[in-house]
């Protein structure tokens, strides 16, 4: 075949053009068609969690919620999220250097509600504090964990990988929120998902879903949109244990200095 | 090329053993380590799929306006409007997933309101509290009281 040179690099381009964009199609092909793939992308979310402490009125439906979606135990007493009470004493004015410690209960971490226990007028002030995982961005459970168990995923949430668990429990030690605990069923460990079944799926958690006051909220930090962003501009905020620097993702509301 | 092997031998058995414990490491590290490990970190990969795959109990409160639009239209501007349907009725997605077959059962109401409503030093000011024995009696809530909207009061 005779080809001068105009032919051969109109030829060759040709061929090039067309088979870039044959690969390009080809990886469509392969991906299928948008609807039967999951679109949801993990590098474009960054799960964080408010939990708004002057909303909050104990009624525990968050507990159940969490424990209905996620299939946590009902007893012995474990949860993934549950509600404290506190209740602090101002200084006596008699002697105002005596420490006074306040008193934290969670009958079985809020699941029933909250009896009353206090009177009014003793010059005390209580409120309740709903508990997660705090989904760390430097969290001190993966960094633990021998095996690769438990890890941070690409979009923020701390999770567990129940076939590769060996339950040596270092992360429940590790964990200074104390939000992780043995499943006795499997014998590996248990803890806050976020919902990542439920968030992956435009869906926000259980406990948010089922919070009547709406003292909880999901919010996805690279979405722009997200209204978390308007409220940690607005609103005075803080995480527990700051000082331990894990990066924790849950930001409170009217946090009470007392709160551990 | 014979001299330069000469005395050599133990250098090949240490070899050998060498390439014995490299096979030997290979086949342990591609028998032991699970597939997907390391793909988005030091973890395996299928584990997020897995996290994934839970089924749904709450359905969430937009698949409860698909049917119930006009109680949603009742609640909007009432009270509960924030209140999600779920927080009440508890987790129905099976009821979505085969409305005709799956009905929600009847809840306590004065039991459902109480959950919020009960008197309770710890709860935040402003937020409606009530003895019930002193508010009511014993009167249901939903005598006077629409749950979706409930003030003003029931005709």
């Amino acid at each position: 075949m005779e080809m001068d040179r105009r032919d051969f690099l109109e030829k060759t381009g040709k061929y090039i053009v067309l088979f870039g964009a044959a690969t390009k199609a080809w990886d469509f092909i392969l991906a299928g068609t948008p609807e039967a793939t999951p679109d949801y992308d993990v590098t474009r979310h960054w799960w964080a969690f408010y939990i708004d402490i002057e909303k909050c009125i104990g009624c525990g439906n968050c507990v159940r919620a969490c424990k209905e979606e996620n299939g946590v135990l009902r007893e012995p007493f474990y949860f993934r999220t549950w509600v404290e009470r506190y209740h602090i004493m101002p200084p006596d004015p008699a002697d105002p250097k005596a420490e006074r410690l306040p008193i934290v209960d969670s009958p079985n971490g809020g699941y029933d509600g909250f009896p009353e226990r206090y009177r009014d007028g003793d010059g005390s002030k209580s409120f309740f504090v709903p508990k997660m995982c705090n989904h760390c961005t430097d969290s001190p459970c993966t960094q633990v964990c021998p095996v690769g168990a438990t890890f941070d995923s690409p979009d923020g949430v701390v999770l567990v990988d129940k076939t590769y668990c060996l339950g040596c429990r270092y992360c429940v030690q590790a964990c200074p929120y104390g939000c992780r605990y043995i499943d006795p069923r499997t014998q590996t460990v248990d803890k806050c998902t976020l919902c990542y079944h439920r968030i992956t799926k435009g869906l926000t958690t259980a406990c948010c879903e089922a919070c009547p006051t709406g003292a909880r909220l999901l919010g996805d930090l690279k979405n722009p949109k997200d209204p978390m962003h308007e409220l940690l501009r607005t609103q005075k905020v803080q995480v527990l244990k700051p000082h331990l620097a894990t990066g924790a993702k849950l930001v409170y509301r009217g946090l009470d200095g007392a709160v551990r | 090329m014979r001299d330069l092997f000469r005395d050599a031998e133990h250098l090949f058995r240490l070899a050998t053993v060498f390439l014995v414990l490299l096979v030997v490491f290979l086949a342990a590290r591609a028998l032991l380590i699970p597939e997907g490990f390391g793909t988005y970190g030091h973890y395996r990969g299928g584990a997020l799929q897995e996290a994934r795959a839970r089924e749904l109990r709450f359905a969430g409160r937009d698949a409860c306006l698909d049917c119930h639009e006009d109680i949603a239209t009742t609640k909007m501007n009432a009270k509960h409007a924030g209140v999600g349907c779920e927080a009440c009725h508890g987790p129905l997605q099976a009821h979505v997933a085969e409305p005709s077959t799956v009905v929600p059962e009847k809840h306590d109401a004065n039991a459902l309101c109480l959950v919020c409503h009960a008197e309770n030093l710890a709860k935040p000011r402003g937020f409606p509290q009530i003895n019930p024995k002193e508010h009511a009696g014993e009167d249901h809530c939903i005598t006077c009281h629409d749950p979706h909207a409930p003030l003003p009061l029931k005709e």
